[in-house]
Order: structure tokens, then C-alpha cells, then sequence
């Protein structure tokens, strides 16, 4: 079965450059990437779902090459197949979406490199959950930062794309350097004996660290893996690069690709083995805050992309809360807990993967249609867009954890993990479990906020400008995958009974404990589970029998169209009879009062005209939050390590005949370092 | 009578009574003014009266409008399903019903707010963008509460955490209630002073509960339920343009609420006797009497001003955190943890 879903990941590559040599034939070139992509990555999804039901635990090991520790090994593991599902499963969503949104938002462009690189980030996200060696992992992560890259410049003529992708750019090879430093430490050269067939020594199998070697792994881990799934404070690429790239990018970048780092921590996590305590503290201490100040960043914000792009940093916080809870509930020898926390951690990276890719695609089908990404410039797309806006509000009300869709499941997992270490744990246990209850708790009320006015600034109420009075629904290519994945989302709200089987046994691989300890965890949850999805047919029967009850008592009465009543305040509008748009509530004034309560960590910039007159003709009004950590931290930090390197300029004068010295001058420095 | 049975009773009176809770609060304010005041039962006609109306609605609002009202009276309706106010436990009861009961309050939240912004009224965004505002701050409040509840009571479920003060059935005769392991074992060498500390951690999550209560409710001091054309206005003005059966609905649903989070405080405090009907008896009382504790306040108090309203909902989140604090001491199931709960 890996064979297949190796070759699945190679043919979605060679669809992309297909798509590529056909460049010729625009249409031709367009249809075989996306279609192409699309119907590999189908396949690939096929392959992981019968591997995981068949049990899978086959592996693949070619000799590459010894001296550096490579070898060409793969494995599969209820892990990697668990990983693979949004991979394969949405890569395809986001391909066909991305097929009509390219015609149509960039009409006349040539895309076959666009979907060769698409077909790249796919086939290796593929392979970094597969790989089972230090080297073949880097590479497989180095071919994604890359081709990722490639996908956010796609717009490269203009300059704030190029920025944003060299942010991102920066961003993900400072991760790799202390991926590259990570794997150093638990490797050991030598101890494989370097000759072919046996293992190689950056072989996950042969990889370890214990006592301090281990806390370091664990601190390096965190901090590269944790840049690209997006912790604070290294999250400040995402803001940047997911509102540059192209909506159907931005969906698999930000629903999938920022996983993989996710991915990276807990694979570390197994091979390290049992953890201190203090690493679960720090995982739920990161998770607090990158879940509270993303989601706090995210409500500041104007921008629908942007403010989508710091809510992922906000899940990523609920993932870790997750995480770390579980891997206290390791460390302080309660297997229930670390199974809740594991299993809800992991199952969120899912339910993320969904309701993100479905919102970046409804807020690109919305923003596409009306022209822009500016929320206080649409309004009333409800109405022109009831498909899309249909996906939408199911995605904002499964991020908010909002029963009964699936973002409630994995939280409520999470809170049973918190509830039974404050219920049954030792005090610090239960300590770290009141964090997790009350960050959650903060998070969700906050995330209802956020999410209420994402959804009611831009597709409720009146259209703000002429351009979204004149939006159109988007075509069945964009509006098809919005509400695929919008169902799936209800789905797995509807039968988290039937996911928590499905965790459970994931869980207990991740979390080192007994598989029959699994069954502890489903008979914690598994009963509570079915009741929630009984709650959740309960309320959907609820909901249409109240509205057929109105229907019913309705139909033999009037019901009349008039304008909103405004408490006799209304500027009749050109027609003279709905509310005027440009008096209706933005998103800066829906948010500001949470804005300016928490404006010590957003540090809001606002600009107004005072009014000095009696009757003002004009008045003006500008807020804007810039990023904590990008402003206050990394750019200081990058501007005070330019200033310093700028001193050695007078190295580079752009004489070759020196450059020559230079190089002559090394290299016989390396000869008498290596004689002597 | 069975288990069964017990709950279908429950969960069809809760229902029934929930507007007589409204009609309670209204008595006591017009006793404070000297009124008359109207009949206990006014809010089940009003409801009567809004269902037999006829329906207008604004040109600029669409599906998510209409949707509001329905969603929101439903997540109310499985909220009070799932309230053990008698002590029985509810059809619906589990480990972790607790969060279930405050997703379902969010849920509802979320329906009404996006329906208020559905109609492209400044007001209505105003009130949508204020309860979004409180709310976040009383989640965390009620949720941490909890958690302090759930350590003292060693469980996770609504009817566990919520299973009275006061055991009058308990051996050796009236004690708090703090869980199996405070009545043998360890626990009962220190039985005085678990009790001392479950007493204290649920005063506070009492306290905090009630303010989340009012809050929730939109009754003063965060909000004025008379009112929906003040600058402080919350709730009413998010469903001004709302009509007929649509308001039906959603008074309907406000009463539900005000008896679950009423609920709430009742079976946190009311002393459970042994006997159902009792129990049945109490919490009405119960009930009645945090209705009428509503009605002094709204009597005897202005409404805040709204710059001040999130100092009160950080206050309830600061006693129930405090009340977490005191309940990791405590330690699991009321036990005294200086001793069997350190560090491992």
C-alpha cells in the first residue's frame, strides 16, 4: 500500500509538469494540472483510507547515502495516515476550487507552473509525514517551504507579494536551521557502521536523546517546527504570506501545510519518550497564549484573509493546548488524560484543516467577487452568494467550537482532558488544567466575536460599496468544494462518536500508552460522544420543526417587505427605504470595544479629524493594528543584525582577483587545520 | 418512579414554568414601586398574543435573519434538557454535559448576533457587537467556575457538579456535599476542613455564577430589559426589528434561559433532601426566590455604566479563578492535598 501511495504523490508532481509543458495551450495546460492534481490526490486519499482501516505498517528502505545518514526510508503509521487524510483529501478540494478561481481571478495567465508547484507542495507534504530518515525528511521539508513560496508570489508583480513571500522565506529556512541542528543531536554517526542494507544513523529508528540532549531536542523542535505551524511569537509569516497568495493556496497553506509542523512535534515526541513535566507545562503555556493573542490579532484586523490567517495561529494554540495537557497527563501517569489531550489535540489538527481551507475558500470566493479583501467594503453577499455564505457561516460556527459541528468535538475532547486532571490529578496537574479550561474558555468567547463579525461584516446587512451590491454567486467549480467540506465539517460533528474510535487508538500510539488503555479513553468519551451527536440531531429536528411551526402559522396570514426600522434615525438610501450602508456597523466598530479593552498586547494605531465645527462637513477615521512581535521584535532584531554585518561590507568590494585570494586563503587554512 | 419518567417530568415543567420565572421578577419590581404589577403568567400570553400575529420583515435581511429565532430557541430548548434542576439526571446527561450546555448558550448567542447584523441597522450592530463584548468575558468566568466545581466535586458532569450544598441525607447528619472521597478515608480525618474549602470554592463559583446570571440575562446591572432605546442598550436592541412569531421565539427562549442559568445557581446551593419530591419542592422555592433576588436588584440598583460592566464580568472570572485556586489545595474530590496530592 505505501507503494501506491508513493505513486500516487508521484503522479500528482508529474500532473503539475504536465501542466507545465503544456503551457502552449492555456486552456489545455489549466484543465490537466487542476483536474489532473485533483484526481491523483483522490487517489492518494483512496490509498491512505484502506491502509488505515487494513492496519497498515509497511515500509520502504533504499540505501542513498551512509556518510551524511541518508537513506531513502518510508513508513506508514496511523500517524502518517492520519496526516495524510487532509493532505490527499483537501489538496483535491483546493485544486478544483483553485481551477475556477484562477480563470476567473487572473483570466489570460498562464498557471502551468503555478500547478507544478502546487504539485510539488502536495507530493511533499506527502513525503514529510512518510519519510523515516533525518535527511530524506529535510529535503521533503525544504521541496514544500520552497515550492509553498513559489505558490505565495504568484502575483509577483506586485511589491507587497514579493515582501510577504520573502517574510515567508526567511521565515521557514530559520526553521530549518534548527530543524538541521534538531536532527544533529539525535543522531548518532558512526553507530550504523555506514555500510548498505543496514540502517542509516538518521534513521528515525535509530534516532534518540535522553536527559538534557532530549530537553534541547525538544526546545529545538519547538522553535522550528513551531515557525512553521505558526506559535507565537514565530507566527509573524502567516499574517503576511497567507493574504498575498491566491485563496485556494492560502486554504491548503494555512488548513494543511502549517500541520506538517505539527506533525514534526509530536513525531519528536514519540521518539523522545516520556516527558518531563515542564514540557507539557511549556506546550500549554504556548498554546494559551498564541491561542488567546492570535485571536485577539485576529479581531483587530480589516483584512478578511489576514484576519483568517491569525486565526489559524489561534487553533494552532487550541492544538497545542491539547498537546500539552496530554503529555502532562503522560508525565504525571494518568493515561485518560493524555488520551483526551492527544486525542483531541490531533483530531482538532483535522477539524482545523477543514473549517480553514473552507473559510480561506469562502472568504476568496467572497473578496473575488466583490473585489476586495476589505470587510468594511462588503456587506449583504449573503444574499448574492446564499451558497457561498451557506459554507461560510458553517465554517465561522465550527471554528467558534460551536455545537454540533466538529470544532465543538475536539474542543469538548480537550475540555474532558482539562476537566478530569482538574477533577482527579495532583495540584500542579490540575493547575495546568484550569490554564487549559480558562484559555479555552477565553479563546471560544472571543472567537464567537471574531467570527460573528467576519461572517456579519462581510455578508450580512447592506452592501457597502457598489461593487459588492454587484457580486455574483461564484461558479459550481468554487461553490462545489465550499460546500463539500462544509458538510464534512458537519459530518464529523454530527458522528464524533464514530471519530473518537478512530482517535482513540492514535492517541495511544502517540502518547506511548497501552492500546487496551484506549479503551479507557472510549468508554470516557465515546458514551458522551454519542449524546452530543444525539443533542445535535436533537437541535437540527428542533430547528426545523420551529421553523415549520412558523411556516405553518404564517401561511395564512401576511407577511410583507418593509425597511429595517431604525427607531425613526434612518437616511432613506437612493431608494428611499432601506437603512443607508454607509451608517451601518463596521468591523472596526463591532470589535472596538474588545480592541481597546485588550489594547495592551494589540496596541492599536487610531487617527481621527477631531470635529471643530458645529455642523462637520467631513470627518475621518483610521485604525490599524500592526503585529506585536513582527514590529517590536524581529524587526529591531533584523535591523540590528544587518547594521552589524553591514560592517563587514569592505570584504565585498567586487574585485575578483581578491575573491580569488579568498578562496585560495581558506583553503589552505582547511589543509593545515586538517594536516596539523 | 423511574429515572425516566423523572426526566421527561422535569424537562416538560422546566418548559412550562420557565416564563412564570419572568412574571416572578416583574412582581417584585412593580411590589418595589408600588404597582399592582401584571399577572404571573404575562409572559406566556404575550407569547400567545406575538404567535397569532402576522409578519413583516426588512427588505435587507435574508435567510440568516429567519434562521436567528428558530436555532436560538432550539440550542435553548436542549439547554433546559439538559439541566438537572430536580436532582434527576437529565436524558441527555454525560461526562463533560457541562461544556455541551455552554456551547449551546454560545451557539445561541452567535445565531442572535449574526441575525441582528442581517438587518444593516446601526443599532442592532451596536447591541451585537456589545453582547459579543460581555459574553466573551462571561464564558471564561462560568468555565473556570466550573472547573473549581468539578475538582471539589470530582466530577464532570452537570448533575455531579451541580449536586447541591447540602446533604441532609448524608450519615452523621446535615454536611457539604464534596464528592465520595470526603466521606471515608483519608478525607474524613480532615472531613471539618474539606468541607471548610468546598464551602468556600462554592460561595465564589455561586457569586460568579450569578453574575454571569444577570449578565446572560440581560438584566441590571449589565443591561436593562426595560429598555431598548438607551445608549446602554444590549439584548432588547438586537431584536428590535423582530416581529410576530419571530419575537414569540425568542421571548419564548429568553425565559428558557433565564431558568437554566437560574438552574444553575439553584442546584449549586439548594440542599438536597433525599427525597425527589422534595428536592422537586426546594428548587422551585429556589428558583422563585433567585427570580425574586433579581427583582430587588433591578429594584434597588441603576445599571451600570457600560464602561463598568466588564470590570464586573473580570470580577466573576477573578472569584471563580480564586475559587480554583482554593479548590487545587483542596485538592481532588475535597481531600485536603497538602498531604496526598504534591508533586509526585
Amino acid at each position: 500500500m505505501i507503494a501506491v501511495l508513493l505513486g500516487t504523490a508521484a503522479l500528482v508532481v508529474l500532473f503539475g509538469l504536465a501542466s507545465l509543458l503544456l503551457a502552449r495551450a492555456p486552456g489545455v495546460s489549466h484543465a490537466v494540472g487542476s483536474v489532473g492534481i485533483a484526481a491523483a490526490s483522490l487517489a492518494g486519499l483512496a490509498a491512505t483510507i484502506s491502509a488505515l482501516v487494513l492496519g497498515d505498517a509497511s515500509s520502504i528502505t533504499l540505501p542513498w547515502n551512509p556518510v551524511i545518514g541518508a537513506s531513502f526510508s518510508i513508513g506508514f503509521d496511523p500517524l502518517t495516515g492520519f496526516f495524510l487524510l487532509p493532505i490527499f483529501g483537501l489538496s483535491a478540494v483546493c485544486a478544483v476550487f483553485g481551477a475556477g478561481y484562477l480563470s476567473h481571478g487572473y483570466p489570460g495567465r498562464g498557471t502551468g507552473a503555478h500547478w507544478l508547484f502546487y504539485g510539488l507542495l502536495v507530493s511533499s507534504m506527502a513525503l514529510v509525514v512518510l519519510a523515516r530518515n533525518g535527511v530524506l525528511f529535510l529535503v521533503a521539508w525544504e521541496v514544500m517551504s520552497l515550492s509553498s513560496w513559489q505558490l505565495v508570489t504568484f502575483e509577483h508583480e506586485r511589491e507587497e507579494t514579493r515582501a510577504a513571500g520573502l517574510t515567508y522565506l526567511v521565515a521557514t529556512q530559520i526553521g530549518t536551521a534548527f530543524l538541521l541542528v534538531m536532527f544533529l543531536f539525535m543522531g548518532a554517526p558512526g553507530a550504523a557502521g555506514g555500510t548498505a542494507g543496514e540502517a542509516a544513523f538518521l534513521d528515525f529508528s535509530m534516532l534518540s536523546a535522553a536527559g538534557p540532549a532530549a530537553s534541547a531536542v525538544f526546545l529545538l523542535a519547538l522553535i522550528g517546527f513551531g515557525t512553521k505551524a505558526g506559535i507565537v511569537p514565530l507566527h509573524v509569516w502567516l499574517p503576511e504570506a497567507h493574504p498575498a497568495a491566491p485563496s485556494h493556496v492560502s486554504a491548503l497553506m494555512s488548513g494543511v501545510m502549517i500541520k506538517t509542523g505539527i506533525y514534526g512535534i509530536v513525531r519528536v515526541l514519540m521518539i523522545l519518550g516520556s516527558p518531563p513535566p515542564w514540557w507539557g507545562w511549556t506546550l500549554v503555556l504556548i498554546g494559551a497564549v498564541s491561542g488567546v493573542m492570535g485571536v485577539l490579532f485576529a479581531l483587530a484586523q480589516h483584512d478578511i484573509k489576514r484576519l483568517l490567517a491569525y486565526h489559524s495561529v489561534e487553533n494552532i494554540g487550541i492544538i497545542c493546548l491539547g498537546l500539552g495537557i496530554g503529555l502532562l497527563g503522560r508525565s504525571y501517569g494518568s493515561p485518560t488524560v493524555a488520551l483526551l489531550g492527544f486525542a483531541g489535540g490531533l483530531l482538532h489538527v483535522l477539524n482545523h484543516a477543514l473549517f480553514k481551507s473552507l473559510l480561506f475558500m469562502g472568504a476568496g470566493a467572497a473578496s473575488h467577487a466583490a473585489g476586495t479583501r476589505e470587510m468594511d467594503r462588503l456587506g449583504g453577499l449573503a444574499r448574492r452568494m446564499p451558497l457561498t455564505a451557506l459554507g461560510f457561516v458553517i465554517g465561522a460556527a465550527a471554528i467558534s467550537g460551536l455545537p454540533p459541528l466538529n470544532g465543538f468535538v475536539s474542543e469538548l475532547l480537550v475540555f474532558l482532558g482539562a476537566y478530569h486532571a482538574a477533577a482527579t490529578g495532583a495540584a500542579a496537574q490540575a493547575a495546568a488544567a484550569g490554564v487549559v479550561a480558562a484559555a479555552l474558555a477565553l479563546i471560544g468567547g472571543l472567537a464567537v466575536a471574531c467570527f460573528t463579525k467576519a461572517f456579519g461584516i462581510s455578508f450580512l446587512g447592506e452592501p457597502r460599496t457598489p461593487a459588492a451590491a454587484a457580486a455574483k454567486e461564484a461558479g459550481a467549480s468554487m461553490t462545489v468544494p465550499v460546500l463539500l467540506v462544509a458538510a464534512a465539517c458537519a459530518a464529523i460533528g454530527l458522528l464524533g462518536f464514530l471519530a473518537i474510535d478512530l482517535m482513540a487508538p492514535l492517541a495511544a500510539a502517540v502518547s506511548g500508552t497501552a492500546v487496551t488503555d484506549a479503551a479507557a479513553v472510549i468508554a470516557q468519551a465515546g458514551p458522551g460522544l454519542l449524546k452530543v451527536a444525539a443533542a445535535g440531531a436533537i437541535l437540527v429536528v428542533l430547528a426545523a420543526g420551529l421553523a415549520a411551526v412558523r411556516a405553518l402559522l404564517l401561511s395564512r396570514r401576511s407577511v410583507r417587505r418593509a425597511g429595517t426600522w431604525d427607531c425613526g434615525y434612518a437616511l432613506p438610501d437612493a431608494r428611499m427605504q432601506n437603512p443607508p450602508p454607509a451608517a451601518q456597523y463596521t468591523s472596526s466598530s463591532f470589535a472596538q470595544p474588545l480592541i481597546s479593552m485588550f489594547r495592551f498586547p494589540l496596541a492599536t494605531h487610531r487617527r481621527w479629524s477631531p470635529i471643530r465645527e458645529r455642523f462637520p462637513a467631513e470627518a475621518e477615521f483610521e485604525s490599524h493594528t500592526p503585529d506585536l512581535f513582527a514590529q517590536g521584535v524581529f524587526r529591531p532584531a533584523f535591523a540590528g543584525i544587518g547594521g552589524l554585518l553591514s560592517r563587514l561590507r569592505w570584504l565585498q568590494h567586487g574585485r575578483l582577483q581578491l575573491y580569488v585570494l579568498y578562496v585560495a586563503a581558506t583553503l589552505l587554512v582547511l589543509l593545515v587545520w586538517k594536516l596539523s | 418512579m423511574s429515572e425516566t419518567l423523572r426526566a421527561v417530568i422535569q424537562l416538560l415543567a422546566a418548559l412550562l414554568l420557565a416564563p412564570v420565572l419572568l412574571g416572578i421578577v416583574n412582581r417584585v419590581k412593580a411590589v418595589f414601586a408600588g404597582r399592582r404589577g401584571s399577572p404571573l403568567l404575562q409572559a406566556w400570553y404575550d407569547v400567545a398574543k406575538l404567535l397569532g400575529k402576522s409578519a413583516v420583515y426588512s427588505r435587507t435581511t435574508g435567510w440568516v435573519f429567519k434562521a436567528g429565532p428558530v436555532v436560538g430557541l432550539s440550542a435553548m430548548i436542549l439547554c433546559v434538557a439538559l439541566l438537572p434542576w430536580t436532582g434527576a439526571p437529565t436524558l441527555l446527561a454525560f461526562d463533560g454535559d457541562l461544556v455541551l450546555l455552554v456551547g449551546l448558550l454560545a451557539l445561541a448567542r452567535f445565531v442572535t448576533i449574526a441575525a441582528a447584523l442581517d438587518t444593516g441597522s446601526a443599532f442592532e450592530g451596536m447591541g451585537a457587537s456589545r453582547e459579543a463584548w460581555f459574553s466573551s468575558l462571561g464564558e471564561p468566568a462560568l468555565l473556570v467556575g466550573l472547573a473549581s466545581l468539578a475538582r471539589i466535586r470530582g466530577s464532570l458532569s452537570i448533575a455531579g457538579v451541580f449536586a447541591g450544598s447540602v446533604d441532609l441525607a448524608a450519615p452523621g447528619g446535615a454536611r457539604f456535599v464534596s464528592g465520595p472521597a470526603a466521606f471515608g478515608g483519608a478525607g474524613a480525618v480532615f472531613g471539618g476542613a474539606s468541607s471548610a474549602f468546598s464551602g468556600a470554592v462554592m460561595i465564589l463559583a455561586a457569586v460568579a455564577l450569578f453574575i454571569v446570571f444577570l449578565a446572560e440575562n440581560a438584566r441590571i446591572p449589565v443591561d436593562d430589559p426595560a429598555t431598548h432605546l438607551e445608549l446602554t442598550m444590549i439584548h432588547e436592541v438586537m431584536v428590535l426589528d423582530h416581529g410576530g412569531v419571530d419575537l414569540a421565539y425568542i421571548q419564548y427562549g429568553a425565559s428558557l434561559k433565564l431558568w437554566v442559568l437560574g438552574g444553575l445557581v439553584v442546584s449549586l446551593l439548594a440542599p438536597r433532601t433525599g427525597s425527589w419530591y422534595l428536592d422537586v419542592a426546594v428548587s422551585l422555592a429556589g428558583l422563585a426566590v433567585v427570580a425574586a433576588a433579581t427583582g430587588v436588584v433591578e429594584s434597588i440598583m441603576a445599571r451600570l455604566r457600560l464602561v463598568r460592566v466588564p470590570q464586573l464580568l473580570v470580577a466573576a472570572l477573578a472569584m471563580s479563578a480564586l475559587g480554583l485556586c482554593l479548590a487545587l489545595v483542596g485538592g481532588p474530590g475535597g481531600q485536603l492535598a497538602l498531604t496526598a496530592g504534591g508533586t509526585p
